[in-house]
Formats: C-alpha cells, sequence, structure tokens
C-alpha cells in the first residue's frame, strides 16, 4: 500500500483523535516561538511574576498555534497536494475544515484577550497584529501571489520576542527590534535553503516560492545576499548593550560557518533540473551534491538562530554583563 | 486540475468513534479546567498588590 493510501485509509476509517487537534497547532513551530518570545521576556530585564510571564507565554504559544490552524485550514487544498504536508490534520481527512477554522479564530480571541488581561495590552496588540499577519495577509495573500511571499511573511514569525519583551516590561524598545529584525533576515536563507529541495511540490501546486518563479540559480545569489545582510546584522547587539561575550562568540563564530555554507549553496547546482548531457548514475549524484549543500544551510539556520537566542538566554540567567562596544 | 473524484469513505468502528469521542472531550475539559485555574491564579496575582494596600 502507497503511502498516500495509506493515510487515506486511516483517515476514513478511524474517527478525529485530540492529538490530530494538537497537531492543527504546528508544536514544532511553536516550540521555536515560544524560545525566541521566553528570550525577549527575560533580556527585558523587568521583575515580573513568574506565573504571569508563564501564561504570556503559553498565550503567545497558543496564539502561534492558533494562526497555525487558520494557516491549516485555508491551505488546505494545496497541502493536500503536496508530499511535505498532504498528512496534516485537514489534507488527511482527520478534521474537517470548518473545525480547524472555528478552533483557530476561538483560540486567537482566548490567547489575545487573556494576554491583555495578565500583562498589557500592547503585547496583546502585538499578538494580534502577528496573528493576523500570519493568517491573513502571509497565507490568504502573499503565499500565493509573490515569490516575496516569505520575505514579508516573515515578520509574523520574527514578533514573538518583541511580544514577550512588550509583555514583561509594557515597552518595546530598540533592543526588541533587534531580536525581530535578526529572525526577520534569518528567514529568507533558512526558507529558500529547504525550498532549493522541495521546489517540485510548490510548483505542482502553483505556490510562486522563489525557486519556482525566478529559477534555481537567482534563488542561490539571493540566498547569498541574504546572508551577507543577517550575519552582520547579528554582531549588532554587541553593541547596543543587548548581547555580551557569550553572544559575541556565538555570533561571530557561527556567522563564519553561516557564510562558509551560503557561499556553497551559492556555488552548488542545488535547485536544478539535472543535466541533460550528463549521462547515468553521475547525473543523479551531480544533482544530490547540490542539495545536500542545501540541506547543511538549511539544518545549520535552524541551529544558530538557536545557538544565539540560547546566549542570549544564558547571559542574562548567568548575569553576564551586556557589552557596549558603541558607547 | 480536476480532481479526482472521492471515494466513498468505509464505515466508522463505533467502539473506535467512542473511544476518539472520550479523549476529545476529556482533552477539552482538561483545557477548560486548566483556563479557569489560569484565569483564577492571574486575578489573585494582579488584585493582590491593590487588596494589600487597601486602607482599614
Amino acid at each position: 500500500m502507497s503511502k498516500p493510501a495509506a493515510i487515506e485509509g486511516r483517515a476514513a476509517s478511524q474517527p478525529a483523535q485530540w492529538s490530530d487537534y494538537l497537531q492543527l497547532l504546528k508544536p514544532r513551530v511553536m516550540s521555536l516561538v515560544v524560545f525566541t518570545a521566553a528570550t525577549g521576556l527575560v533580556c527585558a530585564g523587568a521583575a515580573v511574576n513568574p506565573l504571569l510571564a508563564a501564561v504570556a507565554i503559553l498565550c503567545i504559544a497558543v496564539g502561534a498555534g492558533a494562526s497555525g490552524a487558520l494557516n491549516m485550514w485555508y491551505d488546505a487544498d494545496i497541502d493536500a497536494r503536496m508530499r511535505r504536508t498532504r498528512a496534516r490534520p485537514v489534507p488527511a481527512g482527520k478534521v474537517p475544515g470548518a473545525e480547524a477554522a472555528a478552533m483557530g479564530i476561538a483560540l486567537s480571541l482566548f490567547s489575545v484577550m487573556l494576554l491583555g488581561m495578565t500583562t498589557n495590552w500592547l503585547a496583546a496588540g502585538l499578538l494580534a497584529f502577528t496573528i493576523f499577519f500570519y493568517a491573513v495577509v502571509y497565507t490568504m495573500w502573499l503565499k500565493r501571489w509573490t515569490p516575496q511571499n516569505i520575505v514579508i511573511g516573515g515578520l509574523a514569525g520574527a514578533l514573538p520576542p518583541a511580544i514577550g519583551w512588550a509583555a514583561a516590561s509594557g515597552e518595546a524598545p530598540l533592543n526588541a527590534w533587534l531580536m525581530v529584525l535578526i529572525i526577520f533576515m534569518w528567514t529568507p536563507p533558512h526558507a529558500w535553503a529547504l525550498s532549493l529541495y522541495t521546489s517540485e511540490d510548490y510548483a505542482k501546486v502553483g505556490v510562486p516560492m522563489m525557486p519556482v518563479a525566478r529559477g534555481a540559480a537567482s534563488t542561490r545569489k539571493q540566498i547569498l545576499i541574504y546572508s551577507l545582510l543577517f550575519v552582520p546584522i547579528c554582531q549588532i547587539p554587541a553593541f547596543t548593550a543587548l548581547g555580551g561575550p557569550v553572544y559575541l562568540a556565538v555570533a561571530a563564530l557561527g556567522g563564519l560557518v553561516f557564510l562558509l555554507l551560503a557561499w556553497r549553496v551559492f556555488r552548488s547546482r542545488a535547485g536544478d533540473a539535472p543535466d541533460e548531457r550528463i549521462e547515468g548514475e553521475d547525473r543523479l549524484y551531480a544533482v544530490r551534491a547540490g542539495s545536500k549543500d542545501a540541506r547543511n544551510l538549511f539544518a545549520f539556520s535552524i541551529l544558530y538562530l538557536t545557538l544565539l537566542f540560547a546566549a542570549l538566554l544564558v547571559e542574562r540567567v548567568g548575569r553576564i554583563a551586556p557589552l557596549e562596544l558603541l558607547a | 486540475m480536476t480532481e479526482s473524484p472521492e471515494s466513498p469513505k468505509p464505515p466508522v468502528d463505533p467502539a473506535a468513534a467512542e473511544k476518539a469521542r472520550r479523549g476529545r472531550n476529556i482533552a477539552i475539559a482538561l483545557g477548560l479546567v486548566a483556563f479557569i485555574v489560569i484565569v483564577y491564579a492571574v486575578t489573585l496575582i494582579r488584585m493582590g498588590g491593590y487588596v494589600a494596600q487597601r486602607p482599614l
């Protein structure tokens, strides 16, 4: 039995489990949101009741999950035709689309209201904007319209540190937006590295991801350009009293590795169609070698972002004073 | 693009449906209880300071 047939068979013969509804909240994306929001909250340096801080993080996580549910409801038609997404609860037939939408709307309202009542309305407003931006601006508008979809849409995934900072202190200063900028600039090379080896799926459903709309060579060049902008931006916190020596070491060394991997992707043939002139197994390996470079950059991008935010967290918890290289 | 017509779904096993519904109901109940506890605790923390400072 092929995989899709197996999925359909399960969908048809088994009713929805509670875990299928949990999958609607995209738990893996939620974990990154929780981590970056918690870092923002801690870096604010404000005295917050631990329980209120935990509830704030929970609200941000549930709000992010709610926007994921709305995304799965709206995108069920294309998700059903892509290998990576066809086992999701709505396209697999486990959860009706209307229930996913209702759950998304209900959890959005609950999370924003509870965050407002628990902390302040600046944080709640930023969370509401994040949900709206991901579910409406990105999912319903940008994703199927422009190859810049993940560049602009990346703002939604970048905002959690500012929400966490605002939840703790009631304000969102420049350092909070610097954390947002880091994630915002990280998103294009991260997402395009993935799309270089999954572009067949996107082409099939007509989503204009960069390799589909502009070609693999242009995507590889843009990955390199964004990486050249992204890595210097990652060093800025050491100049603005946000990051300390641990952060600077991680940002500088990791940044060099990031640039090296981006350069390798640029020089590779990742995302290219196999060369007609090469024959036999050589042809297969020529393309696979390029895909490996793209996979390496994709995997390291996750590690690098995690290490950057972990360094900020460790320095705050370990009371390591931030650097002020501009002062 | 034309979609292939959906094949008719086989009947759902009543025992499995009952078990799945029970699991979903318990999950909703736990979610509601957690929400109530959170609102109660947040209210105590947010109001506690003002109650302590009230004129006697």
